[in-house]
């Protein structure tokens, strides 16, 4: 178990995508345990985001400095990461026809715990595991074998992606509008595996539009991004006046 | 003639068997000495070099020894028909039902039976190898299966080099007629045991009579340094159905023609392909489609990884005849170069001269897709086993249609290790399928 008592501390953090700055000096400092809401308006960095922190390509650090459990994040190949325990759940999965999501949650959870010197799950008992794990999130088993994400539902893609979150058992889950296109039962699936997984060694940071999300996975903080920095944070009740009176009032302070 | 044309000329001379065969070997023969040869300008063989036929002196391979049958063959329950550098293997073959004859051991009957049905459906006039194949067979296989006959196995031919012969021509030929109603699955499979390079020149007839079934396939996953040079010619009767997959992985020379005629309505193929060229390796698929009649469909995917400096090429014809009304054809042909310096070259061709059909072909080249590559390296999957497994999954959507599980399971381990060679890139794409 690592011993800093900070999961995540962005300081300053400048990110340009293809030439366009996006973040602008943002700073967040998550602590084990914690659930933080980010919301904004569209087009504030919120997805960015959680594409520098996981390392997507494109998406470019320019300035400032990410720790990740006493570790700079910025310095890891992204598979180094994800091995270390950082989770992005994808705002759009990705289809991987020809490979099944038995293949891929194997192989996934194989490199994070050789990378933890821990040793492998044995076939069956892994596929025990992610038996379990359909059932958690309500996806059939017969999901396994079929290729990754291929002709699923909106839905269910996001089911799938909590449930690579459950078998991978992250430290820090980065929510990427996991709840947008979801109806409310879906939602609710969604939020009961985030809420299982809660724990005082594990942080979420759930990017979400909206604040009906936050009824079910409630956030210890709420941050408002605008034109790329935190330019509010609060409690669960920031979410609710948010609702309530629009982002406009925020942006025109983040200028 | 070029100078492969008269060393091969050689082989057809010493290929003194099967005298009741004379007629049609010397025909060939003839021919083969008038043929013009290819070369890059001629249109069928323009991204294909013929050049590593030449300067060898070919010869017909004496019959070796084996003391068992190699690993690397599928653990099928199946009538096994094994070739050791082209001669039948009693020892390592099952015993042959009636209606599987060896053209060297056919009696006076079944020798009329096979020269009435023999270079009926290869139209050998017009496909050069054939000739050759023809001019200097040695032996052939005869699956005859008479009205509604039913194999209860499948048919698993095996063709297997041994040896450090480098000027080994090993020929084969293999006639498959199935009569009213009747059902196979046949198993083409070529094996080479060690580095050599010997020449495959097989040629497959297949004669459906009408709603005949029969399931084929041909897998060709030869050391790269052999030379393939092979053809299946299929001529299919009302209702009958050919459900034919090829698989091809790359050498120096491999070329493999498909020719495929509807002649009867209501007949179906269903024509699924995937090769495999990488390093410096040639893999060339020719497919001719031929809608004679109304009411017929195919159904063509071929799809290819081509990786380091390899080269590939698709030619995939259908041509739908005037009278050819109603047909549904459509192919399709998905490439994708994990290289820069890979290469494909894919024409896929309609020619309709109905007027009343349902026809679509499409070509696709790609490279490995970023976004995918991106979603299994945020899982904790390193870059390169993410990379083979994508190479992977592009081919074994079609693998997965396979309707014969033996098959399918030994076709994937060895399919994610042509993409990748180290335990560590693949072992997650071969494990237990019995484990679920």
């Amino acid at each position: 178990m690592f011993v800093s008592d900070t999961m995540l501390k962005i300081n300053d953090l400048c990110a340009k995508v293809e030439d366009k700055e996006i973040l602008r000096q943002l700073n967040l400092e998550v602590k084990p345990g914690e659930i933080h809401a980010i919301m904004g308006p569209n087009g504030a960095g919120k997805s960015t985001l959680g594409n520098v922190l996981s390392g997507r390509p494109g998406y470019e650090a320019t300035a400032g400095h990410v720790e990740f459990k006493g570790q700079d994040l910025l310095d890891m190949d992204p598979e180094i990461r994800a091995r270390e325990g950082l989770f992005l759940a994808f705002q759009y999965p990705v289809e991987i026809p020809g490979v099944s999501n038995m293949e891929l949650l194997k192989a996934s959870v194989d490199a994070r715990r050789a990378h933890a010197g821990l040793e492998e799950y044995s076939a069956i008992e892994f596929m025990k595991m992610a038996r379990e794990a359909c059932k958690t999130v309500n996806l059939d088993q017969s999901f396994l074998k079929r290729g990754v994400n291929e002709g699923f539902s909106g839905g269910e893609k996001k089911r799938n992606e909590i449930m690579q979150m459950m078998l991978l058992e992250p430290s820090l889950c980065i929510l990427d509008e996991t709840d947008s296109g979801l109806d409310i039962d879906a939602l609710q699936v969604v939020a009961s595996g985030v809420n299982a997984m809660r724990s005082a060694d594990r942080s979420f940071i759930v990017v979400t539009h909206y604040q009906r999300l936050l009824d079910y996975i409630v956030p210890d903080y709420v941050h408002v991004l605008a034109n790329g920095r935190i330019v509010k944070s609060g409690d669960k009740s920031l979410a609710l006046e948010l609702e309530a009176k629009g982002y406009s009032w925020l942006e025109n302070e983040a200028v | 003639m070029s100078e492969f044309q008269s060393h091969a000329l050689v082989l057809a001379q010493q290929s003194t068997g099967l005298p009741w065969l004379n007629e049609a070997k010397q025909a060939c023969a003839d021919q083969w000495q008038t043929e013009k040869w290819p070369t890059r300008k001629t249109e069928a063989w323009r991204y294909t070099s013929l050049q590593s036929l030449e300067s060898t002196l070919w010869t017909l391979p004496s019959d070796a020894a084996l003391d068992a049958l190699p690993d690397e063959l599928m653990a099928l329950d199946a009538i096994r028909v094994v070739f050791v550098n082209g001669h039948f293997s009693s020892q390592f073959s099952s015993e042959l039902p009636a209606s599987l004859t060896l053209f060297s051991q056919a009696s006076d009957a079944e020798q009329q039976a096979i020269l009435a049905k023999f270079n009926q459906v290869a139209k050998v006039e017009k496909h050069l190898f054939s000739q050759l194949n023809t001019a200097a067979l040695g032996e052939g296989v005869f699956l005859n299966l008479r009205a509604n006959q039913r194999l209860e196995k499948p048919v698993y031919v095996v063709h297997i080099h041994t040896g450090s012969g480098a000027s080994d021509y090993v020929g084969s030929r293999l006639l498959l007629s199935l009569e009213t109603s009747a059902e196979a699955v046949v198993i083409e499979h070529f094996v080479t045991l060690s580095d050599a390079s010997p020449m495959f020149n097989a040629v497959t007839e297949v004669d459906l009579g009408e709603n005949a079934k029969l399931k084929h396939y041909r897998i060709s996953m030869e050391s790269e340094q052999a030379l393939h040079l092979g053809s299946v010619h299929a001529a299919l009767h009302a209702n009958s159905q050919l459900t034919g997959f090829t698989l091809a992985t790359g050498s120096r020379l491999k070329r493999i023609d498909y020719h495929v005629r509807h002649l009867g309505s209501g007949a179906d193929l269903d024509l699924q392909g995937i090769y495999l060229p990488k390093y410096n390796q040639r893999v060339d698929y020719h497919t001719n489609v031929e809608h004679c009649v109304p009411h017929c469909t195919t159904n063509e995917v071929f799809r290819g990884v081509i990786s380091d400096t390899a080269k590939a090429v698709f030619n995939g014809r259908i041509h739908i005849h005037q009278d050819a009304q109603k047909t549904l054809a459509e192919m399709s042909n998905r490439n994708l170069l994990t290289s820069n310096r890979a290469e494909i070259n894919t024409k896929p061709e309609l020619e309709i001269y109905a007027d009343d059909v349902k026809c679509a072909h499409g070509a696709t080249i790609s490279q490995l897709n970023d976004e995918s590559l991106f979603y299994l390296v945020s899982r904790g999957i390193s870059e390169a086993e993410a990379r083979v497994m994508l190479s992977f999954g592009f081919v074994n959507e079609l693998v997965e249609n396979i309707a014969i599980d033996e098959i399918k399971e030994w076709l994937r381990p060895r399919m994610a290790k042509a993409f990748g060679q180290s335990d560590d890139v693949v072992r997650h794409l071969i494990h237990d399928e019995s484990i679920d």
